[in-house]
Parts: C-alpha cells; sequence; structure tokens
C-alpha cells in the first residue's frame, strides 16, 4: 500500500535532505557567478567560461534534486526526451549562431 | 467468502494500479509539453544571441541592466522553487494543510519575482527604452517576458490550486495536476539559470 502510494505519479519524490542540498549547491553557483561579474576582477574570456559551466551545473543539479530526472521513470522515456530535445537545442542554437555570425561576417552587415 | 474477499482485494488493487498509471501519464504528458517549450526558449534564446549586438545606437545590456536587482529576482524564484518541493513532500506524506502553507509561500515568493519584473519593464520603458527602441531590447523584452508569461501563468494556475484543495482536498485529480504545476514551476527554474547567466550577466561584461 505504502509503496502503490510512492510511486502515485510514477516517479521517486526525493526527500528534504536532496532538496535541502539541491538549494545550497544553486545557492553556491548563483552567487559566485554574480559576485565574478559584480566584482570585475577577471578577464571577460575567465567570467564567460566559469559562469556558463557553472550554469550548465546549476541546471543539472535542479534537474536532478528538484525535478527528480533519472532513467528509471517511466522506462526513462523522461530523460529520453529530454535529450531528444537537448540535441534539437544544440542544433537550433548552435545552428542559428553559426549561420548567422558568417552572414554577418561575409556580407558586411551593420550591427 | 474467502474467494470474493480476495477478489474485492484483487479489484481494489486494480483500481490502484488504473489510478496510478491515469495519473503518471498525465505528468508524463506534461513533461513532454514542456520539451517543447524548452524549443520555444531554445528559439528565443538564439534570436537575442544574434541580435544582441544591434543596439541601433541605443543601450547595451551594460546600460540597462541592473544586477542587484536580478540577483534579488534570481534568490525569489530559486526560493520559491525550494518551497515548492516541500509542498510536494507533504502532500505525498498526505499534510494537506502543510501543503497549502508551502503553495502560498510558493506564490508569494514567484509574485515578488514578478513584481520586480513588472518593476524592471516598466522602469525601461519609461527612459524610453523599451521593445521597439532596437533589435536588442525587442529580442531582450520578448525573451524574458516570455519567461515572466510562463511565471504569472504558473502563479494562476497554483492559486488554482489552493482553492481546490480547499475544495476538493487531496485526490487522484488533484494530486497529478500539483504534480505537473511542480515540473513547471522547476522549469522556469531552470530557465531562468540560463537567462540571468547569457542575458544579464554577460550582457554587463
Amino acid at each position: 500500500m505504502s509503496d502503490a502510494h510512492a510511486s502515485h505519479d510514477g516517479g521517486n519524490h526525493g526527500s528534504v535532505k536532496s532538496y535541502v542540498i539541491g538549494l545550497i549547491l544553486s545557492l553556491v553557483l548563483t552567487v559566485i557567478p554574480f559576485w565574478m561579474v559584480m566584482s570585475g576582477g577577471f578577464s571577460n574570456m575567465t567570467v564567460v567560461v566559469t559562469i556558463s559551466i557553472m550554469a550548465i551545473a546549476q541546471v543539472l543539479i535542479q534537474l536532478v534534486m528538484f525535478m527528480h530526472l533519472d532513467f528509471k521513470t517511466e522506462e526513462g522515456w523522461n530523460a529520453g526526451s529530454f535529450i531528444f530535445t537537448a540535441l534539437i537545442l544544440a542544433i537550433l542554437v548552435g545552428g542559428s549562431l553559426w549561420i548567422m555570425q558568417n552572414l554577418h561576417a561575409n556580407m558586411m552587415l551593420g550591427g | 467468502m474467502t474467494t470474493q474477499t480476495v477478489n474485492q482485494h484483487e479489484s481494489h488493487a486494480h483500481d490502484e494500479h488504473e489510478h496510478h498509471d491515469a495519473g503518471a501519464m498525465k505528468v508524463f504528458g506534461f513533461w513532454v509539453y514542456l520539451m517543447s517549450d524548452l524549443v520555444i526558449f531554445g528559439s528565443l534564446f538564439a534570436a537575442y544571441a544574434v541580435l544582441m549586438k544591434g543596439t541601433a545606437g541605443g543601450p547595451s545590456g551594460a546600460d540597462i541592466f541592473e544586477l542587484p536587482l536580478i540577483l534579488v529576482s534570481t534568490f525569489l524564484l530559486l526560493f520559491s522553487s525550494f518551497t515548492y518541493g516541500m509542498a510536494v513532500l507533504a502532500m505525498h506524506a498526505d499534510r494537506v494543510a502543510q501543503v497549502k502553507g508551502w503553495l502560498v509561500i510558493t506564490f508569494l515568493l514567484g509574485a515578488g519575482f514578478i513584481g520586480l519584473e513588472i518593476y524592471e519593464f516598466h522602469h525601461l520603458i519609461a527612459e524610453g527604452f523599451g521593445p521597439d527602441r532596437s533589435a536588442f531590447l525587442s529580442s531582450f523584452f520578448t525573451l524574458v517576458g516570455t519567461h515572466g508569461l510562463h511565471v504569472t501563468f504558473g502563479l494562476i494556475w497554483m492559486l488554482v490550486m489552493i482553492v481546490q484543495l480547499f475544495t476538493k482536498g487531496l485526490n487522484d485529480k488533484t494530486r497529478p495536476r500539483i504534480m505537473c504545476l511542480s515540473l513547471f514551476w522547476h522549469f522556469l527554474d531552470i530557465v531562468w539559470i540560463c537567462v540571468f547567466t547569457f542575458v544579464y550577466l554577460m550582457g554587463v561584461l
């Protein structure tokens, strides 16, 4: 009974502990990027690379700790559709930037 | 007699299973919707990245973004994501009063986030830096505004769920709805991570 109950929506729900860990890690990964940019003591390249990595890390942490994404729920269909979407996003965003950058460079468009 | 009991027990177990499946299917269907929503946000991010240098003589991100304000907004949304998680845990422990309490706290934090965003947008437009000023500002308002609209609809949904908890309580209809809203709310926090990193922080560099 309690087992059937725990899987009411077909996923695991974590615990207070997993939410608190997710919150603390998210806070750290939020404060550091803001501090790096607002204090202004770093080269632009360092800042861009560091805060990008921290953003990706925070997205993954929240996906796992808050949204409980794993390969067990719904036999992996949740995670599978997410990975497919991530691929589409990479093509969409990466492709747009690539094409538009070439266009800017080769056609001498303003801006 | 014994057979009857067993049958009853089986049919009960069967019901439980069907409820579980229906609820799980709803939540999974909502997940697929979120994935398509992610593609919308991806397109808006791509448009912003392409147009962000097109300031048309107007202000750039470094001129108009107020990072302390954005940091406060980020904290509000992050804590609201956490408090919604607490609401879900309370729901699984069948503590209706706690679910209501956490949902109200989450609503207030989300409303604070939207309040700050409206203040920011109003301030920019009042200074003449509205979405009609440049390609950069058009794409900025579209991207951040779309996220803000999502949060606004999340808040309306949350109000509806609080009312439904009072009128219907926790049952097989309201539980999947609260789970779907949970995914929606965490999803909006995740999109916001990309907004504050790639729009605001990189915008002032």
